[in-house]
């Protein structure tokens, strides 16, 4: 076998599997042991429990022995963003609030998996509930970008995406609120899907902002990503904002061609200022490379993206303040040692269970929701919330999609921003317009900065267009070698 | 327009109020950063007021969809070992809480 | 100074617990007395992941008791959060209805006690400010050092049910919380008994001179759990305002406990602690719109308003106010009224009567026998039984009872015995006319035999003829007593009189 499996992608995993080239187990056991060599160095888990993966791969292999493997992802490890319920599985949102916790029962877009047979492996680092760009607010571990272990792997989803790029999982799951799939994937060189709002059950997905958040795939190419997405989607009655559509089968809709004759859309206020100048030069590259695949570039205009970071800041704190309340120290989560009455229970098990960041945003969200604020702050960032929307109806009128940018920059070095939450805040400004609109995002790798850092191209669809984002994103992704690269450690 | 008027009245958060009402203990530096932070922050906010919104109608959902509902049917209850597997303090299969002093 | 008439000012907020199967926003049942968190799931306890899920047959309760009182159903509506932290609130917030409720407006007409039992008092209506529907919350038992949290009540469908300040006392008060637990109760929407609180209500009192326009300083009473309470509650409070008015003691916009036992009101928090409750619409649940044909559907099916029934009943049949006051409220007595007009309908008074006194007596006794055979289990847990769920047990069908007022306008039997053959019909489930064959308790209106039964009466007493003759209609009585004796109570009464007449001449 050879040393770099690890390196391998579903598709090819899927392949020895089938031909008995290798055992469910014995994938399994590759997975554990790269885990244990480089985690200790990227720390993208929080927790592991090889014991019930090998187990899970041993059925796997019982499976396909009798011809009856569930589906393609049939003994294919995938990794998990710690805030994503499966039953006896810790859950901990990167939070000491969470530390201990256990989750009694198994969420949708987990019980799918399941039920296709992917085995899970890692409970994997984030920004505590999900409240960053970096994954440096963590209160449990610390995650390093695989391409330099002095960098961050961008945030919230970073151990997702960092797992996928050290080769300690295949694919694995994590949850975009504001960009926290696409923007880590940028940053860790891999590809990274935010779907449309809607299309994947959040139900069993520890809730940020119930408005924005979206379940989605991180995975070595588009072709992986669209196969896990296929099997994650659909309509689910215990999501009230899941919407009943058509899924597609993805991964045999993709074809090489299907940037010919498009149209995509390049706002132009997203190449105004603020970008570094060399994404700036390597983004370029890639939009000429789109348009080389026979799509025609058209300027748009997306008129309030600038006033997109107050909206979202405004909308995702604001429900976030209300969806962290249930963790008050009474029913499952940390309670104070020091508390004496109730008052007290929730004051010190809040302030000790909660980081710096989470009691930031909970402090920034009941502000804008309180007596007095709720007209000037919220109402008036659902309104501009819909104009946001209509720049993106707008801009689809004339285009099949947009291209952009993933993140300003690449990744910047462990400790840069910390002390600067707006600063930090500014970095989200390509991604999370994206959400505020509900529309699909993916971000595929397009290049490399000097010092080797992993730049992404972002595309983003129109609702529900998952079938033809996946394919322009494989279009391109299939003509560079981007993906094709891997980092040392 | 309000938006300005509200920032010029009140410039700064009052912290000790919005951390009691999100249930936060600070301490005195943590009060004092993120008042500053947060001033920081609502000041850029204030971009929001520049723009006429009055006949714009809000989104409090990405899709404008309607009844989203279920058929009244009565399904299985969790465990009550399970629903208490995570409980800080449990006793008789009930959480137990400092006594409460009725405020409701 | 002493002479100044003042005036209460009373609104209520009523919250009553909506019977469906499952809970308001996800699957799990909700039941009364149940062991301690064996009815929850991961949404009730707010598990990391959870979402709400609407539960469309209380929405269609809550505009079914909308259309009942006249509300006006907005087309769209939609949930809201109300953020506070307590122990018996899983999310720390409770999912509710702000700016956009499910009913708006509407009123309740109330009945206020008659000059005696017999009469009829005045009729008024009650305005309402609007309907929404939320979630209830869990319970808390308080021990000496500890509270524990039972979370089967968290999450059964609530609808809150505002009046205006429409009300000036508790008599008021209380009609109106018997109109709306009757109106509730008849339409299948609540049972609404209060000992197991599927009703409980805030009481908002406030007290200005007589004929002022504004109103005085309000204050709000509390999750106040029994008629009694309710009307003690501001009883007690309207006596400490108007006294703190006439001393000049300023009255405190807060909200105040009520003590049942010391039966006082006591300060709980004033104005200046009331919660900032942070409202803002669920992003988890996504907005109701109601169509006409909804709207059409549930009308369609609405039953009739207990106060309109009562005034047919009155109308259409002469039914006396005392019969009608037992009757309306519940509609299975209704029911079993009407079912038993379509077996005979000639004398719907009697009917009425056998079902108000007879029936409700024997009914009663019977579930007194009931509870004393439960006796040995859990005594806390004495459940109410409805007049629906007595008469589902009860042997004897309403064909049957009209079928014995039948006999008794016929003349078969008397209303003397007719008393005897109810209870009969009651315990074995067998028709009037059997029990009657059987029994043999059929008059006798043999005018042969009767003839023969009356000679011998007035032979045995001169003196009764001769008054009769004098003009002392009276005295015949004294001749059918022995008739009725000798024919051992069977004889037709009517038939004895007319033949002692004939006789006597």
């Amino acid at each position: 076998m050879s040393s770099e499996i690890f390196y391998k992608n579903i598709s090819e995993l899927s392949a020895m599997l089938n031909s008995g080239e290798i055992s469910a187990v014995e994938l399994a056991q590759v997975y554990i042991d790269r885990k244990n060599a480089v985690d200790g160095k990227v720390g993208a888990f929080i927790s592991s429990n090889e014991d019930e993966f090998l187990a899970s791969a041993k059925k796997s292999d019982e499976r396909r022995a009798k011809g009856a493997t569930l589906s393609e992802l049939d003994g294919i490890p995938i990794g998990l963003k710690d805030l994503l319920a499966v039953r006896g599985q810790k859950l901990t949102c990167a939070s000491k609030m969470l530390e201990n916790y256990v989750s009694p029962y198994t969420g949708t877009a987990m019980q799918k998996l399941e039920d296709a047979g992917a085995l899970f492996w890692g409970r994997l680092n984030m920004d505590e509930f999900a409240m960053g760009s970096s994954c440096e607010n963590s209160a449990l571990q610390k995650t390093r970008n695989p391409w330099d272990l002095e960098r961050i792997p961008g945030g919230s989803s970073g151990g997702s995406a960092a797992a996928v790029s050290a080769g300690e999982c295949p694919a694995t799951l994590g949850s975009d609120t504001g960009g926290s799939i696409r923007q880590p994937a940028s940053l860790c060189g891999v590809v990274g899907m935010k779907p449309t709002y809607g299309l994947v059950s959040r139900f069993g997905l520890a809730a940020f902002a119930s408005s924005l958040d979206q379940i989605g795939p991180f995975a070595r190419t588009v072709k992986d990503a669209s196969l896990v997405l296929k099997h994650i989607a659909g309509y689910d009655k215990f999501d009230s904002t899941s919407v009943n559509v058509k899924i597609d089968d993805y991964p045999s809709m993709l074809s090489t061609e299907s940037l010919k004759g498009k149209k995509a859309g390049l706002p132009k206020e997203y190449f105004a200022s603020g970008m570094d100048s060399e994404v700036r030069e390597i983004v370029e590259k890639a939009i000429k490379k789109v348009e080389e695949l026979g799509a025609e570039i058209v300027e748009v205009s997306l008129p309030h993206t600038e006033l997109a970071i107050p909206v979202y800041y405004i909308i995702a704190t604001a429900e976030a303040s209300s969806n962290l309340a249930r963790y008050d120290g009474i029913r499952y989560t940390h309670r104070s040692a020091e508390a004496k009455d109730v008052l007290d229970v929730y004051f010190k098990s809040r302030a000790e269970g909660f980081g710096e960041e989470v009691k930031r945003r909970i402090i920034l969200g009941s502000y804008v929701l309180s007596s007095g604020y709720y007209d000037a702050y919220y109402l008036r960032a659902q309104k501009v919330r819909t104009l946001i929307r209509n720049d993106f109806e707008k801009a689809f009128e004339n285009v099949d999609f947009i291209v952009a940018p993933t993140s300003p920059t690449t990744a910047f070095k462990v400790g840069e921003k910390t002390g600067d939450p707006l600063s930090m805040y500014l970095s989200d400004i390509y991604t999370i317009n994206v959400n505020l609109a509900g529309l699909p995002g993916i971000s595929v790798p397009c290049g490399f900065a000097s010092d080797g850092m992993p730049v992404g191209l972002q595309m983003i669809g129109k609702a529900f267009d998952e079938s033809n984002l996946l394919s322009y994103a494989h279009a391109y992704e299939s003509a560079c070698e981007w993906s094709k690269r891997n980092p040392q450690l | 327009m309000r938006l300005f008027k509200v920032m010029a009245n009140s410039p700064e958060i009052n912290i000790d109020y919005v951390a009691k009402l999100a249930r936060i203990e600070l301490t005195s530096e943590e009060k004092e950063k993120y008042s500053q932070q947060l001033g920081q922050i609502l000041g850029y906010f204030q971009k929001l007021s520049e723009i006429d919104v009055s006949d714009v109608e809000p989104s409090a959902h990405a899709h404008a969809i309607y009844n989203v509902w279920r058929e009244d049917v009565e399904g299985t209850p969790m465990n009550v070992d399970d629903a208490l597997m995570n409980a800080p303090a449990k006793r008789d299969n009930q959480i137990v809480v400092p006594k409460v002093v009725d405020d409701a | 100074m002493s002479d100044i008439q003042y005036e209460a000012v009373i609104g209520l907020e009523t919250h009553v617990q909506i019977k469906t199967r499952s809970k308001m926003f996800t699957s799990v049942a909700h039941k009364f007395a149940e062991p301690p968190n064996t009815l929850t799931d991961a949404v009730v306890w707010a598990l990391p992941g959870v979402l709400p899920v609407l539960n469309y047959e209380a929405i269609r309760k809550t505009i079914e008791l909308g259309l009942m009182l006249g509300c006006e159903i907005p087309e769209i509506t939609k949930w809201d959060r109300k953020n506070y932290f307590y122990p018996d609130s899983p999310k720390n917030y409770q999912l509710s209805q702000y700016d956009q409720p499910l009913c708006l407006g509407g009123n309740v007409e109330i009945e206020l006690a008659g000059a005696n039992p017999s009469e009829m008092g005045e009729h008024r209506y009650v305005k309402l400010t609007r309907i929404h529907l939320e979630e209830d919350v869990g319970k808390l038992t308080h021990f000496t050092h500890d509270s524990l949290v039972d979370y089967n009540r968290a999450g059964t469908p609530l609808m809150e049910i505002v009046s205006e300040p429409d009300m000036h006392s508790s008599d008021e008060v209380f009609a109106y919380l018997t109109s709306l637990k009757n109106t509730i109760s008849s339409a299948g929407i609540s049972d609404c008994d209060m000992e197991k609180g599927q009703m409980r209500c805030d009481v908002n009192v406030s007290v200005r001179v007589k004929g002022a326009k504004e109103f005085g300083v309000k204050v709000e009473m509390k999750n106040i759990n029994s008629t009694s309470n309710v009307r003690n509650c501001i009883d007690y409070e309207i006596r400490r305002q108007i006294d703190c008015l006439k001393k000049g003691i300023p009255i405190v916009q807060e909200t105040r406990r009520y003590d049942a036992q010391l039966g006082v009101t006591q300060s709980m928090r004033s104005k200046e602690d009331a919660h900032d409750y942070r409202y803002f619409p669920d992003p988890d649940l996504m907005p109701v719109k109601i169509s006409q044909e909804l709207l059409d559907s549930i009308r369609a099916k609405l039953i009739e308003l207990p106060f309109d029934r009562q005034r047919r009943y009155m109308n259409d049949y002469s039914l006396p106010y005392s019969a009608v006051s037992v009757m309306c409220p519940d509609l299975a007595l209704c029911e079993y009224f009407e079912e038993g007009l379509k077996e005979y309908s000639k004398n719907p008074k009697m009917l009425a009567n056998l079902i108000v006194n007879d029936l409700m007596r024997e009914l009663s006794l019977a579930e007194d026998a009931e509870k004393s055979e439960d006796v040995f289990e859990e005594s806390d847990n004495v459940i109410h039984v409805s007049t629906a769920e007595k008469l589902a047990k009860c042997k004897m069908t309403a064909k049957n009872l009209a079928s014995l007022v039948r006999i008794v306008d016929g003349g078969s039997i008397s209303k003397q015995m007719a008393k005897e053959v109810f209870v009969k019909m009651f315990t074995t489930g067998e028709s009037a006319d059997d029990i009657v064959e059987k029994s043999g308790m059929k008059q006798n209106s043999d005018s042969g035999e009767l003839e023969k039964f009356c000679l011998e009466a007035m032979a045995g007493n001169q003196k009764a003829i001769d008054q009769y003759k004098a003009g002392n209609d009276k005295a015949i009585n004294a001749l059918i007593g022995p008739v009725m004796k000798a024919s051992k109570g069977k004889a037709n009464p009517a038939m004895v009189l007319e033949i002692l007449k004939k006789l006597i001449g």
